[in-house]
């Protein structure tokens, strides 16, 4: 360790200016997390925090329909109107069913795969098993999309296979969504739930066997329970993803609409940052929600 | 725990099967920067080179990618140490609101992309009347940045504890001192994961770009979104796709070799 190194190179205290500095912060731990924290909470209040504030300010304002200008006094109209639309309530169903449909899909397949390269796998297999996992990750995301736009194609590889045992492509549409959503996003959901079984001390699966327990109490009784914070850490990601996309569907969605497509339609083709504002509001809403739900679990850390 | 034989083999096949579905999207890709049909069909009517040549001789793509290059570099840089210095802050120190530092610092990449993106647009045109350039790209993507790398050192600093830099400390090594030659340099390989995630989390963002880009601003994912839909340059994009998967090796390679530490990788 560099301790060896940390003493050679500090020979003797020297009342340097730099030296009262530091030792006057040793004996003040308030002005040191004052120091380290100045630098990265103003700007993350100063460009995001002020940011939503903002937008959730400009949610309130309206756009005047003829000039196509802002109108800035404060009113419930946009909320108003998001409340009792069908067209919100839809979309935002449609949305968090897909949503909750992707992160249900993932986590299912990631379960067997990261249990076997955390229990199973040697050590050898598990790293080749990791960068396996990790490399498609690092392909575009819109060349994921785009990939599954030719798979799912008329005419496509999926067409083509499904026909020899007389099945179908399932086409552009919400299946669509899910199968590239779920495709997209699965390495992030894998990797924690990985990281959260290698936690689970293999001690401990052992005794559960010697006590007696079969293979799936001992899976319901002793990991799950220590793993539902890596799950849910896992589903932030594929949830939140999916519930702010838009480009996605634009690809391999067809004519279907997320909450996503409406924000983007009236930020641009309909001007209207208000309304876009406030139908922002339902995914913060929602992912405010999920987090604070889950931030007792310990998910937080996990991510 | 004593799993059976069966039970093993299952799991197993399940794996294979898992990757088989992560690469076969994959692979389909590149075969299909060789096909000679536009549409992409299947099976390929035949094969061919010309779209690597195209590719090669694409101003637009190399503009592109030396565009997302700068960026995610800049960005990374940013988050590195700004996510570095969080981390210290909290994970070396209680203080009231803490959980709340914590939860503001997930929240830009908790939150859907397209409210981080519109926010910030709304923030930068209409309360700080900037022009969009490549400068508020790079803010944007700093902010989300911080999350990764404040992750990786946070894990770090936990595990590590803080025996060495008290040692350090009661030897009589400053504030400085300690940091620089103790606790950076076992921070040394965390950085790097967490720097290599920010970089290919910047490299690969599109929804906040959009937003937060100005005119003549394309970055790589930009430029493969325009060039996506049409019909002659759809297998350009291809070979673009696959030449930056077969690049995507050497990070993570590197991340491997100098941490070994998967849990960094996150």
């Amino acid at each position: 360790m560099s301790v060896d190194t940390a003493r050679a190179a500090v020979p003797e205290t020297r009342r340097t200016a730099a030296r009262r500095v530091s030792s006057s912060l040793s004996a003040r731990p308030r002005a040191r997390l004052a120091l380290l924290l100045a630098a990265p909470l103003t700007w993350l209040v100063l460009v995001y925090v002020v940011a939503l504030a903002a937008l959730l300010v400009s949610a309130l304002w309206t756009v005047d329909s003829f000039t196509g200008e802002i109108n800035r006094s404060l009113t419930f109209d946009n909320l108003k109107e998001i409340a009792t639309e069908s067209l919100y309530r839809t979309v935002t169903l449609r949305t968090v069913g897909v949503a909750v449909l992707v992160t249900v899909v993932d986590v299912a397949i990631a379960l067997p795969i990261a249990f076997y390269m955390a229990k199973l796998a040697s050590q050898r297999m598990q790293r080749i098993l990791v960068i396996a996992v990790l490399t498609p990750l690092w392909a575009s995301y819109l060349v994921k999309a785009f990939a599954w736009r030719s798979v799912l194609s008329d005419g496509g590889i999926f067409q083509w296979a499904a026909s020899r045992i007389g099945l179908d492509t399932p086409g552009y549409g919400l299946t669509a969504v899910v199968i590239t959503q779920a495709y997209i996003w699965l390495p992030y959901v894998i990797l924690p739930i990985f990281a959260g079984l290698e936690r689970v001390p293999n001690s401990l699966l052992d005794a559960s066997g010697d006590l007696g327990a079969s293979t799936w109490q001992t899976m319901r009784t002793i990991v799950l329970p220590m793993l539902t914070p890596a799950i849910i850490a896992g589903s932030i990601f594929s949830f939140s993803l999916t519930l702010g996309d838009y480009i996605t569907v634009n690809i391999v969605g067809g004519a279907n609409q997320m909450l996503g497509n409406l924000v983007y339609t009236n930020v641009g083709a309909a001007n209207n940052l208000p309304l876009a504002a406030a139908i922002a509001l339902i995914p913060i809403v929602i992912m405010i929600g999920y987090l604070t739900a889950v931030r007792r679990t310990g998910a937080l850390e996990n991510l | 725990m004593i799993l059976s034989a069966s039970v093993r083999r299952l799991l197993a096949a399940l794996t294979g099967l898992t990757l088989l579905l992560l690469y076969l999207p994959l692979a389909v890709v590149v075969l299909n920067s060789f096909n000679t049909s536009k549409s992409l069909t299947w099976p390929p009517p035949g094969l061919t080179f010309d779209w690597w040549e195209r590719a090669f001789h694409s101003a637009g793509a190399r503009d592109a990618v030396g565009t997302s290059v700068e960026v995610a570099l800049t960005a990374t840089a940013i988050a590195l140490v700004l996510g570095t210095l969080m981390s210290l802050a909290l994970q070396r120190h209680d203080f009231f609101g803490k959980s709340s530092v914590n939860l503001l610092v997930i929240l830009p990449i908790a939150l859907p992309g397209i409210v981080t993106g519109i926010a910030l647009n709304n923030a930068f045109r209409g309360i700080l009347s900037l022009q969009l350039s490549i400068m508020t790209v790079i803010v944007a993507h700093a902010t989300f940045c911080i999350v990764t790398v404040f992750n990786n050192v946070q894990a770090r600093l936990r595990r590590m504890g803080s025996n060495f830099e008290e040692a350090s400390a009661d030897l009589g090594a400053g504030l400085w001192t300690t940091f620089r030659l103790v606790t950076f340099p076992q921070l040394r390989s965390a950085l790097l994961a967490g720097g290599l995630l920010a970089f290919a989390l910047s490299f690969d963002e599109i929804i906040v770009t959009t937003f937060t880009a100005g005119a003549g601003v394309n970055t790589l994912p930009i430029w493969i979104l325009d060039n996506l839909f049409r019909p002659n340059q759809a297998p350009v994009v291809n070979v673009v796709a696959v030449v930056l998967i077969l690049l995507s090796v050497v990070p993570i390679w590197i991340a491997q070799k100098i941490s070994g530490d998967i849990d960094n990788l996150r």
